[in-house]
């Protein structure tokens, strides 16, 4: 009778998405109960909103003033201590997890698989090394918990439709002041949001500025894509860091990806694996993009894109 | 402060295309080019802009591995690191046992400052620096990409999802690097020379007291499912049509 915890990731008032994909990979597991825990200084919504997901056994709301600015300093004493009761912990491979997860698993003193791509049995899973150039298969002995981050792109967020009870659990844990939040600074956009649009444009060095990515925002306005870049595009300041794909940025599985001015490095490559139609344009018809394009086109981009924009309806 | 220590992997150089054995009982790596972790050598390259700053007195490198890896540590101490220290093994340890040694020298030296990278590009873990910070007691900041020090905290802005999150901690502390943290010099040939003289201390893994053998067991290793090169078109009309065709546009 194993059970299976979740780390819901939200900002307070939304559950982030990663936490549906979650339970998508709990699923596979096949659990005999599936919690998801909101931690938070203020859970009611986020815990009606995890509710909602299919597959979902309850969802522990732990309320707590110190919890606002999700802190791993301040979350793993508390996951650690609620980890005692289950023999799974798992949370998304986003940043709020791959900061998180470790901490806990340090705490329990337990390994920690990340970025599981695949369950091939409760207790066997696949994850990428190398960059994604290699995939190995682990097993997770028994009489170990298994504590794993999960790969967002690897799996489609469950449903909604589900009523699962929400309980208010509290947490004896001591909480460290050692660590405190001073600002969120990020670049609001009215742009689908990179990790969960279907369609994503993206661009690379080739862009050349920051002032020329706006062809590619009014672009993408046009297709109702989310936007994305390469790390060049990102160091040269074209473009904020939330916007890096790749081996150490996002990893997206969008249902189209175009990539302009990217000549597609294996880091790069690495954050696209997964998607459904990858198209290429790039003036250097031996860029390395083209060997794993569906659709290549060999061109100046600053021609090809208002040429595509004039053929759209 | 007194002391940052900055640990150092050796891995399989970046530009190296990696591949799986036949057999699939592992990845090549005999004869491959080997080189310092690319976020180590960012985190080695704060460390020393910050002795440089005078705010910091050493700086001490660290890494544990096979006697081999004493040529990361000597092109860290060429870089300008002021010792170093290799724990020996030829085994690879789980992110898990890595802190757990990381922390029995940590206890050792005392640093006011920790530095690691974010991730091995090799195992791509994600997983020691937290896990450090966790056995230690400290706080920890991951994914640095800048980094404020004063007498007794740090200030560091972390590259997150959602932009960039800027926390303040106390210290000691550990800080895990991202890649645009700063751009890592180039060691000189008269640096070379010079580090040829700084001591490399070596310590036998056993005889720190951690267990490190591997909690999960590597069944098989395989080559991922690789995308093929599709069509290439020769025009807008063809990749308009081509995206119409798909139901991307209208
Ligand atoms: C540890 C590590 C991690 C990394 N992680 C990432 C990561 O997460 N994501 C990532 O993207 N990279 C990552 N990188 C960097 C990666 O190796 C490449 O350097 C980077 O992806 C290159 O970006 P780019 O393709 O935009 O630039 P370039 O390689 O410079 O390519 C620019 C391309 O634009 C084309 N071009 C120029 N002008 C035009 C034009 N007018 N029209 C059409 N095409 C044009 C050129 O032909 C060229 O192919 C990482 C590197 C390391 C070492
Ligand atoms: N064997 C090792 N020797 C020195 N540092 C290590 C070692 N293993 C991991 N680290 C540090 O921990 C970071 C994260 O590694 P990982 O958790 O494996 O992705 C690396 O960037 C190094 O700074």
């Amino acid at each position: 009778m194993s059970r299976l915890l979740i780390i819901a990731e939200h900002d307070g008032r939304t559950l982030n998405q990663s936490t549906a994909r979650c339970v998508a990979c709990a699923t596979a597991i096949a659990p005999a109960a599936l919690d998801v825990v909101v931690l938070g200084s203020d859970t009611g919504a986020v815990a009606a909103q995890a509710a909602e997901l299919a597959g979902v056994t309850a969802v522990l709301a732990v309320t707590n003033a110190a919890s606002g600015s999700a802190l791993a300093a301040i979350l793993a004493p508390q996951v650690a201590a609620l980890a005692a009761d289950y023999d799974y912990v798992l949370a998304p491979s986003t940043t709020f997890g791959k900061d998180l997860l470790p901490r806990v698993a340090g705490l329990l003193g337990v390994p920690q698989l990340s970025d599981v791509m695949h369950v091939i049995g409760p207790r066997t899973f696949q994850r990428p090394i190398y960059a994604g150039n290699a995939i190995v298969t682990v097993e997770v002995p028994p009489g170990t918990k298994v504590v794993a981050t999960v790969r967002g792109a690897s799996f489609k967020p469950v449903s909604g439709g589900n009523t699962a009870p929400v309980r208010a659990v509290d947490v004896a844990a001591p909480l460290p002041t050692h660590t405190r939040f001073v600002e969120l600074r990020s670049g609001k956009s009215d742009r689908p949001d990179l990790q969960t649009a279907r369609l994503v444009v993206s661009g690379g060095r080739g862009v050349g500025s920051a002032e020329n990515f706006s062809l590619l925002y009014k672009f993408a306005e046009r297709l109702g894509a989310g936007v994305g870049a390469s790390r060049a595009a990102v160091d040269a300041g074209f473009v904020p860091n939330d916007m890096q794909v790749g081996q150490t940025g996002k990893i997206i599985a969008p249902e189209l990806y175009m990539a302009f001015g990217i000549s597609g490095a294996i880091q790069h490559l690495t954050g696209i694996k997964d998607a459904g139609t990858i198209v290429a344009v790039n003036k250097d018809g031996e860029a390395p993009i083209f060997e794993i394009a569906d659709i290549g086109l060999v061109g100046d981009l600053f021609e090809i894109i208002p040429e595509i924009e004039k053929r759209l309806r | 402060m007194q002391k940052i220590i900055v640990c150092l992997k050796r891995v399989v150089d970046y530009n190296v295309r990696i591949r799986v054995k036949p057999d699939g009982s592992g990845v090549v790596t005999e004869g491959l080019k080997m080189s310092i972790n690319p976020f180590d050598e960012i985190a080695l390259e704060e460390a020393l802009r910050i002795r440089e700053q005078g705010k910091a007195q050493e700086v001490v490198v660290v890494s544990i591995g096979p006697d081999d890896a004493q040529q990361q540590l000597r092109t860290g101490l060429a870089m300008g690191a002021d010792r170093a220290i290799l724990v020996q093994t030829t085994a690879e340890l789980e992110p898990l046992a890595a802190a757990q040694v990381l922390h029995r020298v940590v206890e050792r030296e005392k640093p006011e400052l920790v530095l690691l990278g974010k991730q091995a590009i090799d195992d791509d873990c994600n997983q020691t620096g937290q896990m450090l910070a966790a056995l230690w007691g400290r706080p920890q900041a991951t994914f640095a990409s800048r980094l404020e020090l004063s007498e007794s905290s740090a200030t560091v802005t972390r590259e997150v999802d959602a932009g960039l999150e800027v926390l303040q901690v106390d210290l000691p502390a550990v800080v895990t690097t991202d890649l645009r943290l700063n751009e890592p010099r180039y060691v000189k040939l008269p640096d070379i020379m010079k580090a040829k003289k700084k001591p490399i201390e070596t310590l036998a893994i056993e005889s720190l007291g951690v267990d490190i053998a591997p909690r999960l067991r590597v069944t098989r290793y395989e080559a991922p499912a690789s995308r093929s090169r599709g069509m290439m078109v020769k025009n807008v009309d063809e990749l308009v049509a081509a995206l119409r065709d798909r139901g991307f546009v209208a």
